[in-house]
C-alpha cells in the first residue's frame, strides 16, 4: 500500500476511506475533515479511530461522568483529579497514594489468560505513569453460572493469568471479589486494581512542555498486537450464536514490566522526565496525543524511528498497535544521557522519537514525509460527545411492584440447612482455591488481604501509617434500582474500610454496562452515575478517576448493570487495625445496626432464582455514623466484619471459620435475620468489660446494637440449632474445589 | 557481619530479604548481578522471584551472571550462602547443590502458609533452630517441586544434608517432602519456603523465620 | 540457510505434572490413543550455510550448558533442511 500522506490527502480530497470499518460513524468522518480542512491521511484516520472509539473517548459517558466533578465535595486531600491517568490522594506524612481501577472484560473472554494479564499489566502502568512504586493490586471478577462449562473454560485462564502477571511483577494481591451470575456468561467483568505510593514531590503529569525536549519511547518493542483491539474490541457486543469474533489480542510479558518498573523508578528517583504517559488501549496514537494536548499542543515524532519486533508492520498499524509495556516519557536535552543511562543499566530499549515543538500541532513523518498534522486536542480530548437517548426499561416497574417470594428457614433444621446451603453458594464459599494462586506477601507490607473486608498495605515501615481498600458491588441492587444500587455500592466500600479501622477517602469506579445504544441500559448508566456522583458529595469522599467499559453484552441481552465502586482509606498506625475475627472465647457479639426485612436482591433470594422487590434505600447519613461509631471503636473492638451479600449468615459463617473460634447466639426472628441483606450492618465482638463504651458509641451516634451472644465453643448455634465449625467448613471449602479441580 | 542480597532482572523479594536481614541484626548490602563484586560481604543470599522471567526454566540464565562467578568461587571457599526460592533454582542450575526444581505437581502458583520441619540445625543458616523445630513459614511458587535421580536423593538422606521438609500433605510434589536442602560442608542452603516473610506476625503468619536469619551472625567467617 | 533443532526432553523418572495433564485432558475431548504423555522443549537455531561437525560439537555444548539442565533433563541435537 502507497503511504498516505499529508501532501496527497490534499491533493486527493475525494478519495473514499474506510472510516465505517474504523468504527467511525459518518458524521464523526466527516467531523474530521472539517477539522482538518481536508480528508485525513490513513494514519489519522486510524488515529481518530482509535481515540473516538468509546473506549477511548467515552463520548457515551462524558455528559453523565461530569457530574463527579460538578459535584465534587471540597477535598484537600485530592492532589491530581479526574483527567490524568490516575488520581492521587494525600495520605498525610508527606506521601500520596495513587489508585485506579479498570477494566479488561472483553479481551478477558476470547483470552482469558491473556486478557486477564494485560489487564494488570495496564493499570500498573497507569499507577507508575503518576510517578509511583505500585504496591498492591485487587481482581473483581464476574463469571457466568459456577457450574457452566464456559465457565471452567475462562476462570481458570483468568485467575492464572491475574496471578501469572502480577505473581511476576512482584505485586501483593490484597483482595477483590469473585461473583458468579447468569447474566455474566459470555461477558466475563475482569476489573483490575492497582495501587501506588509516592511522596508529593514525586507526581508525575502526562503532558508534553516545553519546546526542544524530547519525546522518548521506552520498553517492549512494537509488534502488531492488539491493532483495532481497542476501537474495535470494546465498542462491539458478541454476537450471540454467531462465529465468535477473534481480533487480535495483546499478549504480555510481566518480566518486561517488572524491569520497565524499576527502570522507570530510578529515571523518576533522578527527576529525569518532564512528563510520561503510558501506552495502553491506542498505543501511540493516545500516548502522542495525550501528551502533546498535556503541553502547549506542538510535538514532531519520526514513526519510523519506533523500534518494531514486526519490520513489516505499516504506519498506521504502528500507531494502532496495543504492544504491552511500554512507556512515553518527555525528556529534557540535557538529562537524556543519564535517562538513556538508566535503560542501559536495566537493559530496556530505548528510542528518541520526537520532540516538542512551539506549534499547536501534532506532526508525525514517516521516513521524511508527513502523514499526520493534527491539533493534538481534537484527538485526544474534544472527540465527539454523545447525549445518547435514556429511557426507563419497562422491567424496573415489573420488578420494583413484586415481592420476593423465597422460603423463609423457622425451624432448627432450616435454619440449619439455610446456613450451610448459603455457606456453601458460590457467591459466598471460601476463595481460596482463588486466592491461594496469588502471592500476598511480596514486598512485605501486606496486613490485610482476602477473605479481609479490604486490603491494607503498609506505607511507611518506621510510623506503621497503610491504606486500605475495598471494592464493591452489587448488581441485583443496580438491576433493581441503578440509583441506589450505586450509593448502596459506595456505602459498602466505605463501611468495609472503616470496619478494619480506616477513614475512607477517595474513590474510585469500574462502571460495567451492556449497550449504550439501549436507552434502557443507558438510563442504568445515567442513574449509577447520578447515584456514585450525590453519594460521593454527600459522604464528602471524591471521585479520583475511573474507568467505563460499554458493550457488555451478547446480542441484545445486557448484563445486569455493574458498577464496581473501589475506596480508598488511611490508618494512621496499621498495628491498631480492628481484625475481621476473633480468637478468644468469652467475648460479647453484637450485631452493630438493625435489621429489617430486605430480602430483595439478596443472595437468598438469588439462590431461589428470584430478581424481584424493591432495593432497600441508602441511608448515607446513617451510614456515616456508623463509619464513625468504627473508627471510635477501633480502641477496644476486638474484631469486626461488615455485612453484606449473605446477610447475617454469611458473616458469622466468615467469623467463626476465620480462626476456628464458633459462637453461641440468639435471635429474635432468626429466619429473616440471617438471610436479610439489609445494608449498614456490622458484627462486632468486644471484651464483655467494655459494654458500657460501646452502647456510649451506640448512643451517640445513634446507631442500634443487638447483643447476639458470646463467643467459644467449636459451632455455630444460633438459638437450638448447632453447626459444628467442621460441617460448617466442609461445607464453605468443598464447592471450589469441586468446581474447578 | 555484611550480609549480600543479590538483586537480578526481574528479583522481586530482595528488599524483603535485606528487610530481614537487618532486623536479624546484620547489614544487608545490595548486590548488582551485572558487578562482578562481592563488595567484602561475609554471606550472601539469593533471594526469590522471576529472574529473567523464568525464561528458558527458573534460575538458568541468572546463573550465569557476572557476580555468580564470584558467589561459585567463594561458595566453594566456604561462605555462607542461602537461596530462597528463585534463588535456590539458582543454586541448583550453579551446581552449587544437586537436583533441580521443578514445576509444582498441581501445576498452579501456590502460595500458602506452610508448615516445615527444620531437619538440620548444623548449618550456617539453620544453627538458630532446634533440631526437629516446626515453623510456619510462606510458601508462593510454581515451580517448587524438588526433584533428583534416587542415588542423589539417597546420597542427601545418607550425610543429612536434607535441612528441611514439610509437614503434612505436600504442598507441590517434591520428593521425599524436601523443602531445603545442604551442600556437603553446610554452607550452602537452597529453600523453597520464604522465612524472609516471617518475620513478624503483622505482616506474616509468624517470626519463625527469622530463625535463618539469626543463624548466620554465628557463622564462622 | 539450515535449521538445527534441539529437542529437550525431561528424564524419564523426572515427574512431569504438565505431561500428565495433557494426557488426562486427551480422554475427555474423546481422544483415546494415548497410553502416556510427556512433554518438552524445541529449540530452534538458524545459522547461514550447512553446519559443520564443529557447529554442531558447539551446539551440543550449548545444549548441555544452557538449553537444558543435564541434571533433569536430556537433549537430542539434528539438523532439519
Amino acid at each position: 500500500m502507497a503511504l498516505d500522506t499529508v501532501a496527497i490527502a490534499q491533493t486527493t480530497p475525494n478519495n473514499s476511506q474506510p472510516f465505517a470499518e474504523l468504527g467511525l460513524k459518518p458524521d464523526e468522518y466527516a467531523r474530521i475533515k472539517e477539522i482538518l480542512g481536508r480528508r485525513p491521511t490513513s494514519s489519522e484516520l486510524a488515529m481518530y479511530s482509535v481515540m473516538w472509539s468509546e473506549h477511548c473517548s467515552y463520548k457515551s459517558s462524558k455528559v453523565h461522568l461530569k457530574q463527579f466533578g460538578e459535584k465534587a465535595p471540597k477535598s484537600d486531600a485530592l492532589l491530581v483529579g479526574i483527567g490524568e491517568n490516575a488520581g492521587v490522594v494525600d495520605v498525610g506524612q508527606g506521601y500520596a497514594v495513587t489508585f485506579k481501577i479498570e477494566s479488561h472484560n472483553h479481551p478477558s473472554f476470547v483470552e482469558p489468560y491473556q486478557g486477564a494479564a494485560t489487564g494488570i499489566g495496564g493499570i500498573v502502568r497507569d499507577i507508575l505513569t503518576m510517578g509511583a512504586r505500585p504496591i498492591a493490586v485487587m481482581d473483581p471478577l464476574r463469571f457466568g453460572p459456577a457450574d457452566a462449562p464456559d465457565t471452567r473454560r475462562v476462570l481458570p485462564g483468568i485467575i492464572a493469568g491475574v496471578g501469572g502477571y502480577g505473581n511476576c511483577l512482584g505485586l501483593p494481591n490484597i483482595g477483590g471479589e469473585v461473583t458468579f451470575d447468569e447474566t455474566y456468561a459470555g461477558n466475563p467483568l475482569v476489573n483490575a486494581l492497582c495501587v501506588g505510593v509516592m511522596k508529593h514531590s514525586d507526581i508525575k503529569l502526562a503532558k508534553a512542555a516545553g519546546a526542544g525536549n524530547l519525546v522518548v519511547l521506552y520498553g517492549a518493542k512494537t509488534g502488531g498486537d492488539g491493532i483495532g483491539g481497542v476501537s474495535v474490541l470494546a465498542s462491539e457486543t458478541f454476537g450471540a450464536g454467531g462465529s465468535t469474533k477473534r481480533p487480535s489480542v495483546q499478549v504480555g510479558d510481566p518480566f518486561v514490566e517488572k524491569v520497565l518498573i524499576e527502570c522507570s523508578l530510578e529515571i523518576f528517583a533522578e527527576d529525569l522526565v518532564v512528563g510520561i504517559q503510558d501506552l495502553g488501549g491506542a498505543g501511540l496514537s493516545c500516548a502522542t496525543s495525550e501528551l502533546a494536548s498535556g503541553g502547549s499542543g506542538g510535538m514532531k515524532v519520526q514513526l519510523d524511528k519506533v523500534p518494531l519486533r514486526d519490520p513489516s508492520l505499516s504506519p498506521e498499524e504502528i500507531l494502532m498497535s496495543e504492544s504491552q509495556e511500554r512507556m512515553c516519557a518527555i525528556v529534557e536535552p540535557s538529562k537524556i544521557a543519564r535517562f538513556l543511562e538508566i535503560c542501559k543499566k536495566w537493559d530496556v530499549t530505548v528510542t528518541v522519537i520526537g520532540e516538542v515543538t512551539d506549534g499547536k500541532h501534532l506532526e508525525i513523518t514517516w521516513n521524511g514525509e508527513l502523514i499526520v498534522d493534527v491539533p493534538p486536542r481534537t484527538v485526544a480530548h474534544d472527540g465527539p460527545v454523545y447525549n445518547r437517548p435514556l429511557a426507563q426499561p419497562a422491567y424496573i416497574d415489573q420488578v420494583n411492584s413484586q415481592k420476593v417470594n423465597v422460603p423463609i428457614p423457622v425451624s432448627a433444621a432450616e435454619i440449619k440447612a439455610a446456613v450451610l446451603k448459603l455457606a456453601a453458594a458460590p457467591n459466598l464459599a471460601d476463595k481460596s482455591w482463588v486466592t491461594s494462586q496469588y502471592d500476598k506477601y511480596v514486598q512485605g507490607n501486606t496486613i490485610q488481604s482476602q477473605p479481609d473486608d479490604s486490603g491494607m498495605v503498609r506505607i511507611d515501615e518506621t510510623t506503621h501509617l497503610g491504606v486500605a481498600i475495598s471494592t464493591d458491588a452489587n448488581a441485583n441492587w443496580s438491576y433493581l434500582n441503578p440509583y441506589q444500587g450505586a450509593k448502596l455500592a459506595l456505602a459498602e466500600a466505605a463501611r468495609n474500610i472503616a470496619t478494619a479501622g480506616a477513614r475512607p477517602l477517595a474513590v474510585t469506579n469500574c462502571l460495567n454496562f451492556g449497550s449504550p445504544e439501549d436507552p434502557g441500559v443507558m438510563w442504568q448508566f445515567a442513574e449509577s452515575v447520578r447515584g456514585l456522583a450525590d453519594g460521593c458529595l454527600e459522604m464528602g469522599l471524591p471521585v479520583t478517576g475511573g474507568n467505563v467499559s460499554f458493550y457488555n453484552q451478547t446480542g441484545s441481552v445486557a448484563i445486569l448493570p455493574t458498577p464496581v465502586i473501589g475506596v480508598l482509606g488511611v490508618i494512621q498506625d496499621v498495628r491498631t487495625r480492628t481484625p475481621m475475627s476473633f480468637t478468644q472465647a468469652g467475648l460479647d457479639l453484637y450485631l452493630v445496626g438493625e435489621t429489617h426485612e430486605d430480602l430483595a436482591g439478596s443472595e437468598w433470594a438469588f439462590l431461589h432464582n428470584q430478581r424481584v422487590g424493591q432495593s432497600p434505600d441508602a441511608d448515607l447519613q446513617r451510614e456515616m455514623r456508623l463509619i464513625e461509631l468504627l473508627l471510635e471503636g477501633n480502641s477496644f473492638f476486638a474484631a469486626a466484619h461488615d455485612l453484606s451479600q449473605g446477610g447475617l449468615s454469611a458473616g458469622l459463617t466468615e467469623m467463626v471459620l476465620r480462626h476456628k473460634v464458633g459462637v453461641i447466639i440468639s435471635l429474635d426472628n432468626a429466619g429473616v435475620s440471617l438471610i436479610s441483606e439489609t445494608p449498614g450492618r456490622v458484627l462486632v465482638a468486644i471484651d464483655p468489660s467494655n459494654t458500657a463504651r460501646l452502647e456510649g458509641l451506640a448512643t451517640k451516634h445513634l446507631i442500634a446494637i443487638t447483643k447476639l451472644g458470646t463467643t467459644g465453643g467449636d459451632s455455630l448455634t444460633i438459638n437450638d440449632a448447632v453447626i459444628s465449625l467442621s460441617e460448617l467448613s466442609t461445607a464453605h471449602t468443598s464447592t471450589f474445589p469441586k468446581l474447578f479441580g | 557481619m555484611r550480609v549480600g542480597v543479590i538483586t537480578f532482572p526481574g528479583t522481586l523479594d530482595d528488599r524483603d530479604a535485606a528487610r530481614a536481614v537487618v532486623v536479624g541484626g546484620a547489614e544487608a548490602v545490595s548486590l548488582w548481578h551485572g558487578d562482578a563484586d562481592l563488595k567484602s560481604v561475609d554471606a550472601v543470599i539469593l533471594p526469590g522471584g522471576f529472574s529473567y522471567g523464568d525464561y528458558l526454566r527458573c534460575g538458568a540464565i541468572s546463573r550465569f551472571a557476572p557476580v555468580m562467578q564470584l558467589v561459585i568461587d567463594a561458595a566453594n571457599k566456604g561462605m555462607p550462602v542461602l537461596g530462597i526460592c528463585n534463588g535456590f533454582q539458582v543454586l541448583c542450575e550453579s551446581h552449587l547443590l544437586p537436583g533441580a526444581l521443578t514445576r509444582n505437581s498441581d501445576l498452579h502458583f501456590l502460595c500458602r502458609d506452610q508448615e516445615i520441619e527444620i531437619v538440620n540445625n548444623q548449618t550456617a543458616w539453620t544453627s538458630s533452630f532446634k533440631q526437629g523445630e516446626k515453623v510456619v513459614i510462606p510458601l508462593k511458587n510454581m515451580e517448587g517441586a524438588f526433584q533428583c535421580d534416587d542415588q542423589t536423593l539417597a546420597k542427601l538422606e545418607g550425610e543429612g544434608r536434607v535441612i528441611a521438609r514439610y509437614v503434612g500433605e505436600n504442598p507441590n510434589g517434591s520428593r521425599n517432602l524436601i523443602a531445603g536442602i545442604t551442600n556437603a560442608k553446610g554452607n550452602v542452603v537452597g529453600l523453597m519456603p520464604h522465612p524472609e516473610h516471617a518475620i513478624n506476625e503483622l505482616t506474616g503468619p509468624s517470626a519463625q523465620g527469622l530463625g535463618f536469619f539469626t543463624s548466620i551472625l554465628n557463622a564462622m567467617v | 540457510m539450515a535449521k538445527i533443532v534441539v529437542d529437550v526432553m525431561l528424564k524419564p523418572e523426572i515427574l512431569d505434572p504438565q505431561g500428565n495433564a495433557v494426557a488426562s485432558a486427551l480422554p475427555r475431548l474423546g481422544f483415546n490413543f494415548a497410553k502416556a504423555v510427556r512433554q518438552g522443549k524445541r529449540f530452534e537455531i538458524e545459522i547461514d550455510g550447512e553446519p559443520t561437525a564443529a557447529q554442531l560439537a558447539e551446539v551440543e555444548k550449548a545444549a548441555e550448558v544452557l538449553l537444558s539442565n543435564p541434571v533433569i533433563e536430556n537433549f537430542v541435537v539434528r539438523v532439519e533442511k
